[in-house]
């Protein structure tokens, strides 16, 4: 499959030292705005506020009323006409404010937006991007911390993708905007501060594309979103101990691609994938599964999941005992070694 | 059942409100029927007896509609309905999984259906046999979605008929934001290219969350987008009174827009509040709700009966309202047709349904390969090794038919 092409130079403010992942995605969204009439964003509050996080910020003054459209409180609305609006030939960003709140939109979603292509055999496209700040670790109340990535993962139709990092993010805001299937972002909501240096004239990775972020030869550290981090973290700690471990950033969730997690796990021997999400019916369910059809003969030690547990997210005071930290992904590793 | 007399509210200030016994919910309901009478809220210029009443405020947008048109109007009608109950035949014989009748609602949709103009986009349910037929669509083309060779045959974009959807109210709010495109496209105002929206569902669907949040956006948002409910009186067997304690239409002014009651029986009626408020929508004015308030015939789908939940005198009632009949009736008396064209449609009708239950036998199963075709624009290379694998596992039967 061909990464969606960016053809056209954007305009990028001068001298861009070093950019939080927040204001990476904000230049994306620009970038794609300016380069595509057709483009809108839409959500609660992405207008004169810039959004609860100020990820659309300046952009309403920018470019407009019609572009940038302060919506009312109404999620199955936000997706339901951008539904229509897609149809019509825009290319719709729509905000849901947190993760908790996309339920009211599942409906749409799942019935509408996943299948109109499918129903009619490619008649229409529905090219329109979910922005979703997602996952835990920022002290919040509920509705506002969770990982509800598989339920979409597992919804033919749409594509599903995580940045990492702030490279990562402005690339991958402005393809999933190119893309011609719908796209649900998920954005770390807690990694919105991570800096990074961004070159803007530089090719970017493919959208559905995972990726090695640090090579290692000890065991395999597959993760995504807000613990690519943390497992970047715990192999810097693990090679004090002279273990060597690899990172993959898996960055597509739907379609998954693992062609980079066979091909280190065959190296490796041992697999251990960390998600913030409930591990039961997971993407690290579906990784453990793929891996050991693909890497049977290669593996030293079953494929072990390091996620949040099978609960409801928990209260903000006992978070940082729900998610995976370096220890436990640290731990993981341990005991995939001395199997 | 209670009369509604034997529930009465207590007057303000009057007597002690304690005292008011709570109304059973069988008082409630029975209450409830009263306000979804017809009544004099009814926009009617066709009478069930098939008088044309004067009606100074709609008779303008009927001004063109002479005898030709009219016939015209019946001919759709009865070309329509006839395929419609083809379709519930085909199903009795096993050739579609399911049949939607739409029996008994021909005027209401061929009204709204030949209000709009090419440029206008439709965002059906899955009951509009009647509009898809006004939309150029032939009833040959909805077959495929009820045998189950495909999901939606037509071009929407072609045809400006949206895909018919199946869940209840989602197409609401798509409309909604269509109609915000129209705007976005600077397509309202009065030049001729101007657009409008319009979207249709049941007076079930107006209990649904989507449909209420259509009605907001649309509202805020000064969409050109006409609400048309189809006030059928049952959602499968949950009456209207089950979905709200006021008259449908009425809904409209909570949310800063017109409604209006119209006849659905009355084809005229429905062409003439369709064309005025699709007009306001086109010059900018706004979303409109209609309410057509009109009777299914015909149970809910093939699947289902409404001897258990329905009254055969509530159906005997409505009979006599048949939009058919009442145009037929005004035709012959008013001197606007032969018997020889009626006897013509009646050969057009059943040549028309021959030639449904020819391409019904004759639509090929499509290949297994359909299953997995046109899930992403992009492409999905899990998929695609799916799809390979199986179809492998396929050509290793016997000569690698499947």
């Amino acid at each position: 499959m061909a990464a969606p092409v960016m053809d056209k130079k954007v305009a990028v403010p001068a001298a861009p030292t070093k950019l939080t992942m927040g204001k990476a995605i904000n230049m994306g969204l620009r970038a794609a705005m300016e380069r595509d009439p057709k483009v809108l964003v839409m959500g609660e509050d992405v207008g004169k506020m810039g959004g609860v996080y100020r990820i659309t910020d300046g952009l309403q003054k920018d470019f407009g009323e019609h572009r940038v459209l302060d919506t009312p409180l109404s999620e199955s609305g936000i997706v339901g006409t951008a539904v229509g609006l897609a149809v019509r030939g825009f290319r719709p960003v729509c905000e849901i404010q947190f993760e908790g709140f996309i339920f009211p939109a599942f409906d749409q979603i799942s019935s509408q937006v996943a299948k109109l292509h499918y129903r009619t055999q490619g008649m229409l496209k529905l090219p329109l991007v979910i922005r979703v700040p997602f996952g835990g670790g920022v002290g919040a109340v509920e509705h506002h911390s969770e990982s509800p990535e598989a339920y979409f993962a597992h919804m033919p139709g749409i594509k599903v993708v995580s940045c990492a990092n702030p490279v990562d993010a402005y690339w991958m805001i402005q393809q999933a905007i190119d893309s011609d299937d719908p796209v649900i972002f998920f954005e770390p909501k807690r990694r919105y501060h991570e800096k990074a240096e961004i070159d803007t004239d530089a090719t970017p990775y493919p959208l559905f594309k995972s990726r090695v972020v640090r090579p290692g030869t000890t065991a395999t550290l597959a993760s995504y979103g807000p613990l690519v981090k943390t497992c970047l973290d715990a192999a810097t700690a693990a090679a004090e101990d002279g273990q060597d471990l690899e990172v993959i950033d898996l960055r597509t969730l739907s379609p998954l691609d693992l062609d980079p997690v066979f091909e280190s796990v065959r190296r490796t021997g041992h697999l251990v994938v960390a998600s913030e999400a409930p591990g039961e019916v997971s993407i690290a369910s579906e990784i453990a599964d793929r891996v050991q059809r693909e890497c049977f003969y290669s593996l030293e030690a079953p494929v072990l999941k390091v996620t949040g547990f099978d609960t409801p997210y928990p209260p903000s005071k006992v978070e940082e005992e729900y998610l995976p930290d370096l220890d436990r992904v640290l731990d993981a590793v341990d005991r995939s070694l001395a199997w | 059942m209670s009369s509604p007399e034997q529930w009465t509210h207590p007057e303000p200030g009057g007597g002690p409100a304690a005292t008011a016994a709570k109304p059973t919910p069988e008082q409630v309901i029975a209450g409830l029927r009263a306000t979804n009478e017809g009544g004099a809220e009814l926009v009617e210029l066709l009478t069930p007896e098939g008088e044309r009443v004067a009606n100074p405020e709609f008779d303008k947008y009927v001004d063109d509609i002479g005898a030709e048109q009219l016939r015209g109007l019946y001919r759709d009608m009865v070309l329509v309905r006839r395929a419609d109950r083809e379709g519930n035949a085909l199903q009795r014989q096993g050739q579609l999984g399911i049949w939607v009748p739409l029996l008994g609602q021909e005027a209401a949709q061929i009204g709204a259906g030949r209000a709009l103009k090419p440029q206008d986009m439709a965002f059906p349910s899955y009951r509009e046999h009647g509009v898809a037929w006004c939309r150029g669509i032939k009833p040959e083309q909805i077959l495929a979605t009820f045998r189950g060779t495909q999901h939606s045959e037509w071009d929407p974009v072609q045809h400006r008929f949206h895909p018919y959807t199946i869940v209840i109210g989602n197409q609401v709010v798509n409309a909604a934001g269509y109609a915000m495109g129209q705007r976005f496209d600077g397509k309202v105002g009065n030049e001729p290219d101007a657009e409008a929206t319009m979207v249709f569902f049941g007076d079930g669907a107006t209990s649904q969350g989507d449909v209420h949040e259509g009605f907001v956006w649309a509202a805020v948002y000064d969409a050109p987008v006409v609400f048309y409910c189809q006030n059928n009186q049952w959602a499968i067997s949950e009456p209207t009174e089950r979905q709200s304690r006021l008259p449908l239409y009425q809904r409209a002014r909570g949310y800063g827009f017109p409604g209006i009651r119209v006849d659905g029986n009355d084809v005229l009626a429905c062409l003439a509040v369709s064309r005025w408020a699709l007009e306001e929508c086109r010059t900018g004015n706004g979303p409109v709700l209609i309410e057509a308030f009109t009777y299914r015939m015909d149970a809910h789908t093939t699947s289902d009966d409404p001897t258990r939940y329905r009254l055969s005198d509530e159906l005997e009632a409505w009979k006599l309202k048949d939009p058919i009949e009442r145009v037929r009736v005004h035709l012959v008396r008013s001197g606007m047709a032969e018997p020889e064209f009626f006897d013509e449609v009646q050969v057009e009708a059943d040549q028309l349904a021959s030639e449904l239950r020819a391409y019904c036998f004759n639509m090929p199963d499509p290949p297994a390969e359909r299953i997995f075709s046109k899930v992403y624009a992009g492409g999905n290379p899990v998929l695609d090794q799916q799809r390979d694998e199986y179809l492998d596992y396929l050509a290793g039967f016997e000569g690698g038919a499947h």
